[in-house]
């Protein structure tokens, strides 16, 4: 392997996994921040923004450039783009993590409306999804990506749950409409961040295996 | 840094055949620039103007200047062999000395330029020039092998060691790789990217993705003249003039 | 037709064996020691060789050598690496045509020039002769040989910042020293042989001897008198003097042959 290109793909793929710590943390930080009600958290969020944005265009510009002057074939190709792909859903998580913090600035101004057990159970489940993506990624482990896809359909039951949940409350007392219509949105947001993980799971599959499982039900 | 050769206007012709037009451009130090573009573009004429090769010529004659850390190459003060010493030439098929061993073919410019060396000095001069062509795990044992010996690949590193030896500044290569197997064509573009820390080097090429691979600017000729020189990731991405684009997405040439 | 090519070079072959083959029954009788080392003997008395005659035909031999090996090579040299204009068609066209002229032009021409002046014939005389017949081949048999130097050798030498000259003798001709050499050899085994232009020049001596101002023995002169005497006993020695004469020839191109394929 050319030495020069190999240390380029590596670079690259620390990249990637710099910009997944960066996301994973803020969506750690953002429901601690809800759950220990601490505000003070939730600036150092946002500035976290910032250096995934910065990483989202080096990422991109670092692919092209590699396509345009390496041509790479086979498996490098697939993970080139593949990296392209993760590149863009873990922006998007970071977007996520940011709409939470939104919700968040609402709702610690406000006295809490119940304790919050499903949604920190649905951000566990939803990070431990993203990791294990990274995870796969790193590894090209196929058989990672694949278990953590399934895992998807727990954070959207949670979700559901959630939804119920704060539906009797506000069918009870209409005026905890306002702060369980935030945590409903959380719960989206979180439930998005799953379905992001997901997709990089499944570029992970196209990575390691050239074959692509998207839009298809229900996964063997 | 700074720029190792500033070529100034340089216009070039074989008799009546004005081959080269009005060439402008600078060599960065220490890095690696790929002169690129189709058969008959001026591509080769332009890299033996720089060690002026074209001397022995008949009905060659250029305008403009080439500078060399700022002294005219053409200049009285400038001796043209001490001036290929300085500016080394590889070239397209693999040409070692013939009845001289690898050994003998790496010194033989080190000994033939007036120097009185020591032969420990010469053996280790042979012995690092091989290294740095990445040659001499797979000759150190045949150095009194005959250098046409060596498989095509190992040839031309024999060369470039050969034209290391006589420590360069300016390393030109013209299309090195073109009479090579694609194996023997990955060793010397790792090789090539090696030595680029430590010494400017000049391909022609023509092929680009070579050129691509490569280099770190990336200067597009056609039909004589320079139409763009700039950073590769920029030539590959995102040229600025048309006919590079072309050029590059396989449009002509 | 291949039958028909075999035949030719039968043909070709077949006289060489047959000359030896012939000069080994007639000159075997003769062919003793004493045939190598001694003096002639005046007709009738029995015995004697041709030993001057060796010494002579290797010492103008040398002597052709000595100026010519340079002055041809150089001039070959020249003429292959720095020869492109009207002078050098002209001294190529030179070297060709004497290629082609009789020997006994040259005798004549060293005559001429040497024997007259110098009021003798001399050992001088007969390598002045020699040397216009050596020359010209040689010449062409250098440049030949370097021609066949392909360029991309000159190219890397003159890239590498070597001087020109330095390039042309310690690169481009090493690179055929061989052949270069090949052909002196064979120039050298030609003049051993040649008859005519010692004829007029060096002329022949009975006797040893040492000056080159004076007139020097030399084989073929001697198996030319030996072989047009009425004598039975020097018809046989001129029959053993070309023996040792194609000897010598063939150790020479013998010689050649080995150095060549030596450095395969």
């Amino acid at each position: 392997m050319k030495k020069h290109y190999s240390e380029q793909l590596a670079g690259l793929r620390e990249q990637v996994l710099r910009m997944g710590g960066l996301v994973e943390q803020m969506t750690r930080r953002v429901i601690q921040a809800l759950v220990e009600r601490d505000v003070g958290i939730l600036p150092e969020i946002r500035s976290m923004e910032t250096q995934v944005n910065l990483l989202h265009i080096e990422i991109d510009e670092a692919c092209i450039e590699l396509i345009a002057l390496r041509q790479p074939a086979a498996v490098d190709l697939r993970f080139i783009a593949a990296a392209m792909k993760i590149n863009t859903d873990m922006e998007r998580i970071g977007d996520q993590a940011i709409n939470i913090v939104e919700r968040a600035e609402v709702l610690l101004t406000v006295p809490p409306l119940k304790p919050l057990i499903d949604i920190p159970r649905m951000a566990d489940i939803a990070q431990e999804m993203l990791k294990a993506s990274l995870d796969a990624f790193v590894n090209g482990d196929d058989v990672l990506a694949l278990e953590t896809i399934r895992r998807d359909d727990e954070v959207d039951q949670l979700k559901d749950q959630v939804f119920r949940e704060l539906l009797t409350y506000m069918m009870a007392d209409p005026s905890t409409i306002p702060r369980a219509m935030e945590l409903i949105l959380v719960s989206r947001h979180l439930e998005r961040i799953g379905d992001h993980a997901t997709n990089i799971c499944e570029d992970v599959i196209f990575m390691v295996k050239g074959k692509d499982v998207r839009h298809q039900e229900p996964l063997a | 840094m700074g720029n190792v050769f500033e070529i100034h206007d340089l216009s070039s012709w074989f008799g009546e055949n004005h081959v080269l037009k009005k060439i402008r451009m600078d060599i960065a130090r220490n890095s690696v620039t790929s002169v690129m573009g189709p058969s008959g573009c001026g591509k080769s004429t332009f890299i033996r103007c720089l060690n002026r090769m074209h001397d022995m010529t008949p009905g060659f004659r250029i305008s403009g200047r080439i500078l060399l850390d700022g002294v005219d190459i053409h200049s009285e003060r400038i001796d043209p062999v001490t001036l290929r010493r300085r500016v080394g030439m590889v070239f397209q098929q693999p040409n070692p000395f013939p009845r001289m061993s690898v050994s003998e073919n790496v010194a033989v410019g080190v000994k033939l330029n007036g120097k009185k060396l020591s032969r420990g000095e010469i053996a280790e001069t042979v012995e690092r020039s091989l290294t740095m062509a990445a040659l001499w795990p797979e000759v150190k044992d045949h150095l009194d092998q005959p250098g046409i010996s060596l498989s095509g690949g190992q040839q031309q590193r024999l060369c470039i060691a050969r034209a290391l030896a006589v420590q360069p500044e300016v390393l030109l290569m013209d299309e090195p790789c073109s009479a090579l197997d694609p194996g023997s064509t990955a060793k010397i573009e790792e090789l090539i990217e090696d030595l680029s820390g430590k010494y400017t080097i000049v391909v022609v090429t023509h092929n680009m993705q070579q050129a691509a691979r490569i280099s770190d600017q990336v200067a597009f000729f056609l039909v004589g003249e320079l139409i763009e020189m700039d950073k590769s990731g920029k030539i590959f991405t995102n040229p600025s003039d048309k006919r590079t684009e072309e050029y590059i997405t396989g449009r002509f040439g | 037709m291949k039958a028909l090519f075999c035949l030719g070079a039968i043909l070709v072959i077949l006289p060489l064996f047959l000359i030896l083959f012939d000069l080994l029954i007639k000159g075997g009788k003769e062919l003793k020691l004493t045939l190598l080392i001694d003096l002639p003997h005046p007709v009738g008395e029995p015995g004697g060789g041709i030993a001057n005659g060796i010494a002579g035909t290797f010492v103008v031999t040398l002597l052709t050598m000595l100026w010519s090996v340079p002055t041809a090579v150089l001039c070959g040299i020249y003429l292959a690496e720095y020869g492109k204009g009207k002078f050098a068609s002209a001294v190529r066209f030179a070297a060709d045509t004497m290629t082609g002229v009789p020997s006994i032009i040259m005798g004549i021409f060293g005559y001429i020039l040497l024997v007259l002046p110098m009021k003798r014939f001399s050992a001088w005389a007969g390598a002045a002769a020699l040397s216009m017949i050596f020359i010209p081949v040689v010449v062409r048999t250098t440049e030949e040989m370097l021609r066949t130097v392909p360029t991309t050798v000159r190219e890397a030498a003159l890239a590498l910042g070597i001087a020109r000259w330095k390039a042309t003798l310690r690169i481009t001709v090493r690179t055929v020293w061989p052949g270069i050499l090949t052909g002196i050899l064979l120039a050298m085994a030609r003049i051993l042989g040649e008859t005519a232009p010692l004829l007029f020049t060096a002329l022949g001596n009975q006797f040893w001897q040492t000056r080159l101002d004076q007139p020097m023995a030399a084989v073929p002169l001697q198996v030319f008198t030996y072989a047009i005497s009425p004598y039975e006993d020097w018809h046989d020695k001129a029959w053993a003097g070309a023996l040792v004469l194609i000897t010598m020839v063939l150790l020479i191109n013998i010689a050649a042959r080995v150095l060549t394929r030596e450095k395969r």
